[in-house]
């Protein structure tokens, strides 16, 4: 069984399709990056995967069951459960302080606060972001804050981690690092990823590489 | 050197598009592939006796007149063979290996055949490569790591450069068709 799956999926907005017939299978586990040129799709295809977007046409599946066809609130109940978000920047919610920020989906699942805050500390020092605890995110370097995401994104052991470009904003080095701790933590729990990314160099930490071009995913390349 | 052993699959390639003459395939191949390195004459006729040898070309009808320029190529099976897989064939994923990829996508449009195809295939064998690379990379120390990465920075570029020609195919297309 796969972990995610699009199959066959179709999106346009309005006039302008997205996706024409995009198909990938990502097994339990695996880190997938799915890489292509501006435009070519690939951040629709994560949105559709992930639940964020319904397709116009044919499916999405998620552990053995089909997520395209469930109610906008089951979909939300769904994010909040059992995915993990990283995006390119700016997500950090700044009235928090940094540990506040990592405990969030544990909050939001009904995690008592000291629970939830003591489930969040272990992640500064496995992220190497020990003494960050109490900063707020306007305290926080572009790489220290996408760390902090990164924790966030993996803090509940969600089934499924979607990641949009998460290093995009950083410099080479930095972006590196975070691939580095995305993919030893990702591996440590087992979570299944799916990851954006034009940059070749972040795409080469993942398990596989599918390229999407003109809203398809391109099986031959898969390498 | 890299370029050299290109130059007999190179001759084969044009003669695949047709019968030709040593002194026509030398004008071939120095106006797209010499890159401001005109082709000796003594290379083309010592490189068209190895394909007369090795039985990928055979010698055409012979045209009055004396020398051997004067002896039309043609292609055979098994050179037809040869072409098609060495252009199907990813190139090892290394760097500085643009002279090659760059002889094999003209080429491939020159003979009509699926250049973008064998862009994916080498765009799959630089991505393979680069996954080793930062296995080392992420396992190793910072020798390791400095290594791995000038390989790395290298493919990318190579990975650039396949996907700007990826994405000019029709227009060098129809320049090198002419």
């Amino acid at each position: 069984m796969t972990a995610v799956e699009a199959r066959d999926v179709k999106l346009s907005f309005g006039e302008t399709p997205a996706l024409r017939g995009a198909s990938v299978a990502v097994e339990p586990g695996e880190i997938v990056a799915v890489m292509g040129p501006s435009g070519s799709g690939k951040s629709t295809l994560l949105h559709c995967l992930a639940g964020i977007l319904v397709p116009d046409a044919g499916e999405i599946h998620f552990d053995g069951h089909r997520i395209d066809t469930l109610s906008e609130h089951r979909r939300s109940v769904l994010r909040r459960d059992r995915f993990g978000f990283v995006f390119q920047s700016g997500q950090l919610v700044p009235e928090l302080t940094a540990e506040e920020n990592v405990a969030l989906p544990l909050l939001l699942n009904g995690v008592k606060r000291a629970a939830a805050l003591k489930e969040a500390r272990p992640w500064f020092e496995r992220l190497d972001l020990a003494g960050l605890e109490r900063r707020r995110s306007g305290e926080l370097s572009g790489g220290q804050a996408q760390r902090v995401a990164l924790a966030r994104g993996l803090v509940a052991r969600p089934g499924a981690l979607f990641a949009d470009e998460p290093t995009g904003a950083l410099d080479s080095l930095t972006g590196e690092q975070v691939m580095d701790l995305l993919v030893s933590s990702a591996r440590e729990q087992g979570t299944t990823v799916v990851l954006v990314t034009h940059d070749a160099r972040v795409a080469a930490y993942a398990d596989r590489q599918v390229i999407v071009r003109d809203g398809k995913v391109n099986a031959l390349v898969s390498a | 050197m890299v370029f050299g052993m290109s130059v007999p699959m190179t001759l084969l390639g044009l003669l695949e598009r047709e019968p030709s003459h040593g002194y026509d395939l030398k004008r071939d191949y120095d106006t797209f592939f010499s890159r401001g390195k005109p082709l000796p004459f003594g290379q083309v006729y010592a490189t068209l006796s190895r394909l007369v040898r090795d039985g990928k070309i055979v010698v055409g009808e012979v045209e009055p007149g004396v020398g051997p320029e004067r002896k039309r190529y043609v292609i055979t099976e098994r050179g037809a063979t040869e072409v098609e897989s060495w252009l199907t064939e990813p190139v090892e994923a290394e760097p500085n290996l643009q002279t090659v990829l760059f002889t094999k996508v003209v080429l491939a449009l020159m003979l009509g055949r699926p250049a973008e195809e064998y862009l994916d295939i080498q765009r799959a064998t630089h991505l393979r490569r680069m996954k080793e690379l930062t296995e080392i990379k992420r396992a190793g120390n910072l020798v390791d790591t400095m290594l791995a990465d000038h390989g790395l920075f290298h493919l990318e570029a190579d990975l650039h450069w396949i996907d700007t020609t990826a994405a000019r195919l029709d227009a060098l297309a129809k320049e090198v068709r002419g």
